[in-house]
């Protein structure tokens, strides 16, 4: 019993100084945040008022619902089929599979939304490409909307999707697998009536993963967007730093933290967190 | 297999199966008869796992040609063939209830509606698990879930239903249930069954015949009386239950079967000396000895001393050595081996005849 103490003790330990920072990097100044929404430019629920009738801000709402909504979906889709690549594939295709996935956490998330811009834009390499061969004889627009932007946040945000489904590809049991073949069901029939309802969990965890980040992307939007596709982030963004508006912008900041929130706690319903690694 | 409602005839020859440098499986030639209770029994990685997994078509046999009903299936694969079968550990759908696991291999089979529900529902009644329909294999006793395999295996009708372990995971009570359950089961069905364990007493308590497989080979085929008590070799002599070993010198053939000496006296038995001449070894089931004060004229009997006993309740046990070192355990009832022991020294052990069988001095 006092073993089992003083190890409670010691992650204790170990684990305060991430809490410290994070209640002093985070926490604190975000309670300024939720009490400038109440206090700025005046006194009251002004701000929280205004968020429900201005036409821009619900736009901006709705966007970044829809565009993170897609890039879940497809991110994914596109996970999906890697990881069963990487769980279930031959050695050579496992090594090829876990190289796809971990190479993008090596790059920075700003290289990669240019070299984005570079492969889309209207004098970009697959506009030229195009147009040299003849498919297309005007550019496509395919960046500085928001088809670009699902391209680039997809292209993130696949990496982190594969995890929860690799978890949970792994814990399944091959013998299932090989019971429904002997039951007389093809390879295709097993995999979609047996194979993907048994990584229910990981599609949900990996959904919700890849759906609170999308909600609250900024760097890859504000690049591949070029303003003209513009997410809530980049709207608190506008708001604080280049017009005066610190409480709407606060009020938009606190609406996205409770909604990511509750979107958190629905996830660590269905699974536990060490499946998500 | 391919018929569904009839029992199959498969007919294994020369399979054999190498993983790499280690050969699983070596030349086995093997007819499992139509309707069949056929076992392979064999302690772990002597290949018998490896059989019937060649059998469901999970694993391609290296060499050799597989049958059934005269039709070579050896390149067919598993969802084609449809055995049915039953895992070790079950390997039940979790996502689905006991219904629709059951329903399953009817539904990839495209039968009508009405046709699965009516063949869900008899399956059920029949292995006894109404009222757990809508149930998920995890909200089961592992008796149940047993229940849920065989039902889901025994639907379609296949034409064999291959079992790998299937009652390892079960307590003792429950698994002498199932045992009997699933021999009602092969009555009722008449399908061939191929049932793997590593337990020499449910092979002979539930075969028609059973395969001894050791180190990849299929050593002996036969009957469960046939096997226990006229083993081919030390290992099945072994394997199937305890077992006393005399050395015998100058075997040869005798009157209605062979002659020997054991520890110098004249030993007979009614097999026939065909395979071993000179030195052999003589085996005798322990429940088919007996102590006695004096062997008679003509009977086979031998001294030796009792040196310990272990108490088992219903009667006990008794470790005995001959004159020779020779060290024999045998079951007497408990006031039998209380004087035995308190006498301290000679006593003689006899058998009849024809319980007494030669094996190959030395090696396998």
């Amino acid at each position: 019993m006092r073993a089992y103490l003083s190890d409670r003790m010691g992650a204790a330990l170990l684990m305060a100084p991430l809490l410290l920072f994070l209640v002093l990097a985070y926490a604190w100044p975000f309670l300024g945040v939720v009490k400038w929404s109440f206090t700025l430019p005046t006194p009251g629920l002004g701000q929280y008022n205004a968020l429900l009738t201005d036409q821009l801000v619900q736009s901006v709402f709705i966007r970044t619902l829809r565009i993170a909504a897609i890039v879940t979906i497809v991110s994914v889709v596109a996970a999906y089929a890697i990881t069963v690549v990487w769980v279930r594939g031959t050695p050579v295709q496992r090594v090829v599979a876990e190289f796809c996935i971990l190479v993008p956490f090596w790059i920075s998330v700003l290289t990669r939304a240019f070299g984005w811009v570079a492969l889309l834009s209207n004098r970009g390499l697959i506009n030229t490409w195009l147009q040299a061969v003849g498919f297309i004889s005007e550019p496509l627009a395919l960046v500085r909307n928001e088809f670009g932007v699902i391209v680039g946040m997809t292209h993130f945000l696949i990496p982190f999707a594969v995890f929860p489904l690799a978890s949970s590809m792994r814990s399944l049991d091959d013998r299932v697998l090989l019971a429904a073949r002997g039951l007389g069901s093809s390879r295709m029939r097993t995999f979609w009536s047996v194979f993907v309802p048994m990584t229910r969990s990981g599609i949900i965890g990996s959904a919700l993963i890849v759906f609170v980040f999308s909600l609250g992307f900024f760097v890859t939007p504000a690049i591949l967007g070029g303003g003209r596709s513009v997410m809530i982030a980049e709207l608190i963004y506008l708001r604080i730093f280049q017009s005066p508006d610190w409480g709407l912008g606060a009020a938009i900041s606190v609406v996205l933290v409770l909604f990511v929130g509750a979107l958190m706690a629905l996830l660590f319903r269905y699974i536990r967190p060490k499946q998500l690694v | 297999m391919q018929q569904p409602g009839r029992a199959a005839e498969i007919k294994a020859i020369g399979i054999g199966k190498s993983f790499g440098s280690f050969r699983a499986l070596d030349d086995l030639t093997l007819d499992i008869g139509r309707g069949e209770f056929l076992t392979l029994l064999g302690p772990s990685g002597s290949g018998k796992t490896t059989f019937l997994m060649i059998l469901a078509g999970f694993i391609q046999p290296t060499d050799g040609r597989l049958y059934s009903d005269g039709v070579d299936i050896t390149e067919r694969p598993a969802e084609q063939r449809a055995a049915g079968m039953v895992f070790q550990g079950y390997a039940l759908f979790p996502h689905m209830s006991v219904e629709a696991n059951i329903a399953f291999p009817l539904k990839v089979r495209k039968k009508p509606a009405a046709e699965i529900k009516r063949r869900v529902g008899e399956m059920i009644e029949r292995v006894g698990l109404k009222g757990h329909e809508k149930k998920l294999p995890s909200q089961l006793s592992g008796g149940q879930q047993q229940r849920v395999a065989l039902a889901r295996a025994l639907v379609f009708e296949p034409g064999v239903l291959l079992l790998d372990e299937p009652f390892s995971a079960l307590d003792k009570g429950l698994r002498g249930q199932m045992q009997a359950e699933m021999k009602r089961l092969h009555q009722e069905t008449g399908t061939t069954f191929v049932f793997v364990t590593h337990d020499q007493s449910e092979a002979l308590a539930l075969s028609s015949r059973v395969a001894i497989f050791n180190h990849g080979k299929l050593l002996q085929v036969g009957a469960p009386d046939e096997v226990y008590d006229r083993p081919d070799n030390r290992f099945v002599a072994e394997f199937l239950g305890e077992i006393n070993m005399l050395p015998l010198k100058g075997v040869r053939p005798a009157n209605n079967g062979s002659t020997g000496l054991c520890e110098d006296r004249a030993i007979s038995m009614r097999c026939k000396a065909e395979k071993v001449r000179g030195d052999a070894i003589l085996a005798i089931r322990p429940e088919y000895m007996s102590i006695a004060r004096e062997a008679a004229t003509g009977e086979n009997g031998i001294a030796a001393t009792a040196v310990a006993s272990t108490y088992l309740g219903a009667a006990t046990r008794l470790d005995l050595t001959t004159r020779q070192g020779a060290k024999v355990t045998i079951s007497v009832p408990n006031e039998v081996a209380a004087s035995a022991l308190s006498k301290g020294n000679s006593v003689w052990l006899t058998w009849p005849a024809e319980k007494g069988f030669l094996l190959p001095n030395g090696g396998q």
